[in-house]
């Protein structure tokens, strides 16, 4: 349709370029290692996040997964300004915020919300419930037509609290009560985009349901954008439109979920996938097995060219050499891009031949249960 | 780590210099004026313009830091044409009240400060860590309130009452050993030891404490570990348990403190057990010097006190890299 | 009744009792507040070569029972009553000294956390030829030997210079490794494993769970596997064991428990959890409310209060009555405790099912 004006890095073939909500380019975030007693000298970096693209849409969600250190937190504390990039631009709502001084970053803020992963320590122990759903308001200004009261215990009925929670303290509450408590925060601004970090991570599975079923009630009811970042990718898949897939401060493949997940390009993306264990005992049978040999390498000194390729089955001089961009490859649909110089088939049904690169796995295909 | 060895030693050397700094101008700010003194009841003007000078009192203060630094590292030479007296490098100056070099004065003493303070170390480490990890094991038990009550009761004495209790019963009411004092050790090793049972009895009693609750609580701590249940899990025996892969851990955090104690104490910070015994130490001196306004000896005693404390610091930051894997020295 | 103990049939033969046979299991705790009844009374049993999953939220006693299986909980405060034999041999009543030698030795256990699990002042090397050299007399340098051959065998490269190498200077699942290799440095016999890749990365955890399976299939030894992740248990087990406030709710095969579930706690789970494949419309349907006290725990059945299917049994059972672990009908080794009669369970599954349809 929009073809033609249409970016490649745009987040969705249905929205044009220029109405996204959160349009992030370049974005790079170095934490300096220092050494030294009195005079610290800079000894080297971790390449937290470097050098990464993308945009959301209003009202879109956009799931950001990975293994540790592939920079997806940094990424989302980038976003709402929690930390300050080393390079790159977040532009939200139209305006720019990369260097917005923090006395200026109200109006932002206010549209730009976060939840944390841990509900039990990014909740001041010493305010009530209510103190810390109003907060928000009340630092912003914003005075409903209602009272702060009235308004806060009507957001503690939104998150599926009681009002009567109102002034009670943080350590009378469950995970994943507290989970509420601080969504309840969140959506106490009205948002346009909240950044949810891990936000079922640490609770049980029954309680992660009743969490994700929340977001995506006030994701439908009120339009909210979504940055969710998660190492789950069965949550992220069922939660995310869209889905960007991080190694080490790189955006290796990013695509709409139903291409990710079945019509995947990225080797690391496969490994990725088929490394997701199912609760279906005859689920592993179908799908392919890629064992990858080894840990994520540190993210202070990265692998040259493609980073993924110290681990790659398919991995050849030109990996090291060249890093491969991040772009639509050919046969890949509209909005799906890959950074791979050797992509794989677009499928993730068993191969003839299992991939295991571990040394200490037999290559066998016995992999299935062996309940029957 | 030879690098970081460098680096602290120049640290070090930065941070004496500070202390020397600092005591010279205390003393220059202080209203006592030694050359008064050492003039004795009858002072004439002429006599006191005399002694000023001779004890370079009459230089202005940036001329006499000068000069110190420079004898410090180079040596310098005392007195006028008729009496000169070389004070060799490291020169500390020369005592204002005995005409000694302040050095030769402080290595004399120090032999006494260095079999108190390592003496008395190595009682109250052993012990202490023995009766924390007993408390700790026991914990709850009879034996734990035991020696957490002699904890409190150490931490709660003071060294002057336990030192003369002691020596009114060893010494004088059951008469078990001689007159405590210094004997060196190259003299009568017999005497040495007898002298110094109680000195050491005394400074044990109070750091026991210390350690029987520092060992303790570190060690309640590292009970906890994870790794404590993977030991147990592995068939090990409670005692090895304990022992090797409890004490080892819990240990470190007290090589810390151990270290800084040391020092201090072989620097001569156990003035009141010195005096109470009377020992001459580096703290006595120190005290002394204080009181007669001897500049040399009061710069001495603090720099050589510091030197220790300082020092110790150093060896702690090296032994903690040695025993704690996880701590790069760099 | 061994039937309630194992999904085996009871009659298959009675002279060949079970490697592991755990009767009655009890472990209490007391507390100012009362007794947590973290475990309530659970049985199964395990043969050599097979793998058991427990599954269970936190709170549920998985890990409590790993713990009494090694014998950890002696000289605690904790209260252990029940039968655990293994091959025959009584292991609650069992005296410190003779289940020392056991530990490590025949019963060894991977622990959750690998970084805290490990010693931080110990180099990877000596604690794994400690483990060794506490169960054979052998000399320091065999030892040694040794723990580099098990390290070369869980996969850790260049092994003799890792095994010099302390356990911060790992990576996670390279630590998790070490683990493994410590754990199977006797060749035990059964070795439990609580909740081995949650601190690990999914990639990682593929790798690690692999390597148990392989492990085991060498050394023939039989696992116990505790763990709140269905996808976890469906990949490695064959028989899963459902806990639910320190008792059994479901107990059978795998393919039972999973493709069959009986019990709605086990719906809950399955419903609960999203797929990496399947419908990304279907809304997740959580289990309300959160896990029960241990202390004072819900009266008839523990689930009851969560539980959206109470209405279906007649005359409030489920709040007075603790249902029993029974036979599902058609099924030699599928239990599960719940009042809801085979018949009602159907329908509503079938009503799920086509709600999930739709």
């Amino acid at each position: 349709m929009r073809a033609a004006d249409e970016q490649e890095h745009a987040v969705s073939t249905t929205q044009p370029a220029g109405e996204h909500l959160l349009d992030v380019r370049g974005l790079t975030k170095h934490f300096p290692i220092r050494h030294g007693i009195v005079f610290q000298r800079q000894i080297g970096a971790v390449h937290a996040v470097d050098g990464i693209d993308f945009t959301v849409a209003a009202g879109q969600s956009l799931g950001l997964v990975g293994e540790s250190g592939c920079g997806k937190s940094t990424t989302g504390r980038l976003v709402t300004r929690l930390l300050k990039p080393t390079a790159g631009r977040v532009v939200f709502d139209g305006e720019d915020i990369t260097h917005t001084p923090e006395n200026r970053m109200k109006e932002a803020r206010r549209n730009l919300q976060m939840i944390f992963q841990d509900p039990y320590s990014s909740l001041n122990p010493r305010h009530t419930v209510g103190t810390i759903v109003e907060t928000p308001m009340r630092l912003n200004g914003i005075n409903p037509p209602q009272g702060h009261k009235k308004r806060a215990q009507e957001l503690l009925e939104t998150v599926g609290l009681s009002p009567e929670h109102y002034n009670r303290y943080p350590n009378e509450f469950s995970g994943g009560q507290r989970q509420r408590i601080g969504i309840a925060r969140a959506l106490a601004l009205r948002p346009k985009l909240i950044v949810a970090d891990e936000p079922v991570s640490a609770l049980d599975v029954s309680i992660q349901a009743q969490i994700v079923n929340l977001l995506q009630d006030l994701q439908r009811e009120f339009g909210i954008a979504f940055v969710f970042i998660a190492h789950d990718l069965a949550v992220v898949r069922h939660f995310c439109e869209r889905v960007a897939v991080m190694y080490l401060g790189k955006i290796v493949e990013v695509a709409d979920r139903r291409t990710l997940y079945t019509g995947p390009r990225h080797p690391y993306t496969h490994a990725l996938l088929s490394a997701v264990p199912e609760a279906d005992p005859d689920g592993t049978r179908r799908r392919e097995r890629i064992r990858l040999a080894g840990d994520v390498p540190s993210p202070v000194d990265p692998p040259s060219g493609c980073r993924f390729r110290t681990r790659c089955w398919k991995a050849q001089e030109r990996c090291a050499r060249e890093e491969p961009p991040l772009v639509r490859l050919a046969g890949s649909t509209d909005g799906h891009l890959t950074a791979c110089h050797f992509p794989e088939e677009p499928s993730v049904a068993a191969r003839e031949e299992d991939i295991v690169l571990d040394p200490a796995l037999s290559a066998s295909g016995d992999s299935e249960s062996t309940s029957s | 780590m030879l690098r970081y060895l460098i680096r602290r030693l120049l640290a070090a050397a930065a941070i004496l210099l500070v202390i020397t700094v600092i005591t010279f101008v205390i003393f220059f700010a202080l209203p006592s004026d030694p050359a008064l003194l050492a003039c004795g009841k009858t002072c004439s003007p002429s006599r006191l313009a005399e002694i000023k000078h001779s004890l370079g009192l009459d230089q202005s203060f940036l001329t006499q830091f000068w000069e110190f630094f420079k004898g410090l590292l180079a040596g310098r030479d005392f007195g006028d044409q008729s009496v000169r007296v070389h004070c060799g490098a490291p020169c500390l100056g020369i005592s204002f009240q005995t005409d000694t070099p302040v050095l030769s004065t402080l290595l004399g003493d120090f032999p006494a400060d260095l079999s108190l303070g390592l003496g008395a170390a190595v009682f109250f480490l052993i012990l202490g860590v023995g009766l924390g990890t007993l408390a700790a094991v026991r914990r709850g038990r009879a034996a734990d309130k035991a020696a957490v009550g002699l904890a409190l009761l150490g931490v709660s004495v003071q060294i002057y009452f336990v030192g003369l209790l002691l020596l009114y019963l060893f010494v004088d009411k059951w008469q078990i050993l001689p007159a405590s004092g210094y004997t060196p050790i190259t003299q009568d090793p017999s005497a040495w030891f007898q002298g110094l049972i109680l000195p050491w009895a005394t400074l044990v009693i109070v750091y026991l404490a210390l350690y029987t609750r520092l060992t303790r609580s570190s060690m309640l701590e590292v009970f906890a570990e994870d790794y404590m249940r993977t030991a147990r899990a592995k068939g090990l025996s409670a005692v090895k348990v304990v022992l090797k892969h409890g004490l080892r851990a819990a240990i470190t955090p007290i090589i810390t403190i151990f270290g800084m104690d040391v020092g201090s104490l072989i620097g001569g910070s156990a003035v009141i057990t010195e005096s109470v015994f009377g020992i001459n130490g580096i703290g006595k001196l120190a005290v002394d010097s204080v009181q007669n306004s001897d500049l040399p000896v009061i710069l001495g005693t603090t720099l050589f006190t510091a030197t220790f404390v300082v020092l110790a610091n150093v060896v702690v930051d090296v032994v903690y890299g040695l025993v704690d894997p996880r701590v790069r020295l760099a | 009744m061994s039937l309630l103990t194992s999904p085996q049939p009871a009659d298959a033969d009675p002279a060949a009792a079970p490697f592991l046979d755990v009767r009655d299991l009890r472990v209490h705790f007391p507390t100012e507040d009362g007794i947590v009844k973290s475990v309530d009374g659970v049985s199964f049993s395990l043969e050599k070569g097979s793998t058991l999953g427990i599954v269970g939220e936190s709170g549920s006693g998985k890990s409590v029972t790993s713990l009494a299986l090694l014998g950890l909980h002696k000289g605690t405060r904790a209260q252990v009553s029940g039968e655990i034999r293994l091959e025959g041999r009584e292991l609650v009543s069992l005296p410190e000294h003779d289940m020392r030698a056991l530990r490590g030795r025949t019963v060894s256990m991977i622990f959750q956390d690998p970084l805290s699990a490990l010693h931080p002042y110990f180099t990877v090397g000596a604690q794994i030829a400690e483990g060794y050299r506490v169960h054979h007399r052998v000399s320091k340098k065999e030892a040694r030997d040794r723990a580099v051959e098990m390290l070369k065998r869980v996969g850790i490269p260049q092994p003799e210079r890792r095994a010099r190498d302390y356990p911060h200077q790992f990576s996670g699942g390279m630590r998790q490794r070490a683990m493994i290799a410590m754990a199977l440095v006797c060749d035990p016999e059964l070795l439990i494993a609580d909740e081995p890749t949650t601190a690990l990365d999914v990639t990682v955890q593929a790798q690690i769970l692999d390597l148990i399976r392989d492990l085991q299939e060498e050394f023939g030894s039989a696992v116990v596997l505790i763990t709140h992740d269905l996808g976890v248990v469906a990949d490695i087990a064959d028989d899963i064991l459902v806990m639910y406030g320190g008792r059994r709710i479901e107990y059978g095969t795998v393919h039972d428990v999973l493709k069959e579930p009986q019990h709605p706690y086990t719906w809950g789970l399955l419903e609960s959890m999203p797929q990496i494949t399947g419908d990304v419309e279907r809304r997740l349907n959580p289990i309300a409310g959160s896990p029960p006290s241990l202390i004072n725990p819900p009266g008839g059945c523990a689930f009851h209060p969560r539980c959206t299917y109470k209405g279906w049994v007649p005359g409030g059972r489920c709040a007075t009555d603790r249902p029993e672990l029974l036979p599902v009908p058609g099924t030699g080794r599928h239990l599960a405790a719940c009042h809801l009669t085979p018949e009602t369970r159907t329908e509503i599954r079938g009503r799920t099912a086509a709600g999930a349809a739709q």
